[in-house]
């Protein structure tokens, strides 16, 4: 397992983010086990396993979100751009407007649409009504939201149907230009076509050069929308591969099994 | 025949054939259903009985002060000591003051209070004791917040019988509960709100103030105007501390005069110790219909506050999720 991480480790070209022997516990008990990973620009790498599998908690770790769980500690390094950003003296404000998050349910601010994008640039200090104008308008182009919002930008976030709220979810985030975006099962509570124009999204998000991290429980979705895999089982991660090799030539058997649905 | 009957016939003539619904299995069926409909029965009556007491008690008030309830004069005039013809103005117009001083000190206090104890506060002792506390100060009788007011704010810092002391009385006695209604309005706010607005890098007060307490407000302002209302007919927590007495009151009297209405070191007697007072050692020879107006005309101000707490909740719950 170990050797696994190290080859692929060593084969990633421009890594923008990398983990080193991260851990977790959540007051005493361990939730994931030492996790080394690697994620280029422009690639989209998906998180994958059965529940409770560590999956999830390994990528609240990126953006430092677990800090707000009381009891919960983080061990290891997360490098960001060469920063290890596991420290205490990071300025998680300045780490969460440069790696961005989508959440599983779509959570929309209770604002109008254009507020919704507007919101966190205007906290960010940006004041001026045409730079705002514009950024929110190629966010929510970004998102592929525009066209069916452009003549209702000042109706309540809630108007929008469940996917359509997701995509403002993710054009909030790419408001703020960040080169890294978390997505936590961002398709879950959506219907298979709000499904589709979510990965669509998500695929050219990476195209503008963007480090996609996404978790998963569709392993169909994994291999459309993914170019890396990795499988996490009992809080290890357990593989770590081009996509196409780890649904293809799986090398561990407990993946192998996952993949031919013995478990999970 | 509707598709119902047919149903129900087709069940009938299907039951002796299937194996499991045999005689024991039809009378619990018919036990269970017949108990349905008794608890139903009894609810109901219950709910009733309460509905008719409550309308019964509102219909009675509002028709033994229903003349006064629209006479101009009797609003306005002041009370008079000795004959009829006695007015309510000055009460009227110093329930409504110390409700709005009461809300201005009890609002932002609370708000903050509530913020700390769910968003920064560290969940356990801190919380705990926080929370033992403002329930012991909520099930306190008002009568002994007024004594407290009175042994601290009258004497011991000798503001005398006073709007100040009546509305910080009256402060101690609608704290609890405004932090009560608004903690719970925060925390009906769904978490991943508040983790959205962390993820994009806002500062935890930023998640607060622009993301929790907007998505709380409808809950928020509910909970402000029906604890007006509370605050509005209290009569215990006031008695020693706004005092039992209305100066006449004036507009053109300095700000230090006792008769400027908006002068807060003078004593001012509410509706609700109004009804108390004259009831209790009143002397005028139409007491009984000065008391009756006085508490129609406190019951239909406080039905406005429901009325209009409910209104505003929705008109903002509305806007909020364009609903």
């Amino acid at each position: 397992m170990t050797d696994t991480t190290k080859l692929t480790s060593s084969t990633v070209q421009n890594p923008v983010l990398h983990t080193h022997d991260v851990t977790v516990d959540y007051s005493g008990k361990r939730a994931l086990n030492e996790t080394s990973l690697s994620f280029e620009s422009g690639t989209v790498t998906a998180l994958i396993g059965p529940s409770g599998c560590g999956k999830s908690t390994f990528l609240r770790c990126i953006n430092l979100m677990n800090r707000e769980i009381p009891g919960c500690v983080v061990g290891g390094k997360i490098v960001y751009h060469d920063i290890n950003v596991n420290t205490k003296g990071i300025d998680t404000l300045w780490l969460r407007k440069r790696v961005g998050m989508v959440f599983q349910q779509p959570n929309p601010f209770r604002k109008s649409i254009y507020e919704n994008v507007a919101f966190a640039l205007k906290s960010h200090g940006m004041t001026k009504k045409e730079e705002l104008d514009e950024r929110v308008e190629k966010s929510l182009r970004a998102a592929a939201l525009w066209d069916e919002v452009k003549d209702k930008l000042r109706d309540s976030a809630y108007a929008l149907s469940g996917g359509q709220q997701q995509r403002l979810c993710i054009a909030r985030t790419l408001a703020l230009q960040p080169d890294v975006v978390l997505m936590d099962e961002p398709c879950s509570a959506l219907d298979p076509i709000a499904t589709f124009a979510i990965e669509e999204t998500i695929s050219s998000i990476a195209r503008n050069g963007i480090c996609v991290v996404i978790v998963t429980h569709n392993m169909e979705q994994a291999t459309r929308v993914s170019n890396k895999t990795a499988f996490f089982y009992l809080g290890h991660m357990v593989e770590f591969g081009d996509t196409a090799q780890i649904f293809g030539a799986p090398k561990d058997q407990r993946l192998n099994d996952y993949l031919n649905g013995r478990f999970g | 025949m509707t598709s119902a009957q047919e149903t129900a016939v087709a069940g009938e003539k299907n039951a002796p054939n299937q194996s499991m619904p045999n005689a024991d299995y039809t009378a619990t069926a018919h036990k269970a259903r017949v108990q349905d409909k008794v608890a139903t029965g009894i609810l109901a009556a219950i709910v009733g009985v309460i509905i008719v007491a409550l309308v019964a008690i509102i219909v009675y008030i509002l028709a033994s002060g229903a003349s006064k309830l629209v006479d101009v004069h009797f609003l306005t005039a002041k009370p008079e000591q000795f004959k009829a013809g006695g007015g309510i103005g000055p009460e009227l117009f110093n329930s409504f003051y110390l409700l709005v001083l009461t809300l201005l000190i009890s609002v932002p206090i609370s708000l903050g209070a509530a913020i700390f104890l769910t968003q920064y506060a560290p969940q356990g002792r801190i919380t705990n004791i926080a929370k033992t506390a403002i329930e012991t100060l909520s099930s306190l009788p008002s009568i002994v917040v007024g004594l407290f007011g009175m042994l601290t704010f009258v004497l011991t810092l000798h503001w005398g019988f006073s709007i100040l002391s009546g509305a910080l009385a009256l402060t101690m006695f609608n704290i609890p509960i405004l932090v009560r209604v608004i903690q719970q309005a925060l925390e009906a706010v769904p978490r991943d709100q508040r983790d959205a607005a962390l993820a994009l890098g806002l500062t935890r007060w930023e998640a607060t103030m622009h993301v929790l307490v907007p998505a709380a407000m409808p809950a928020i302002v509910t909970g402000v105007v029906l604890s007006a209302g509370r605050v509005f007919g209290e009569a215990a927590a006031l008695i020693y501390t706004a005092g039992q007495s209305a100066p006449v009151l004036s507009w053109s009297a300095p700000i230090w005069s006792l008769s400027n209405p908006l002068n807060v070191f003078r004593p001012a007697e509410t509706l609700a110790v109004h009804i108390w007072k004259i009831n209790s050692e009143g002397v005028v020879p139409d007491l009984s219909a000065v008391s009756a107006g006085t508490a129609a005309v406190l019951m239909v101000c406080i039905l406005a506050f429901d009325i209009i707490a409910r209104v505003a909740g929705r008109a903002l719950e509305r806007k909020l999720t364009a609903e």
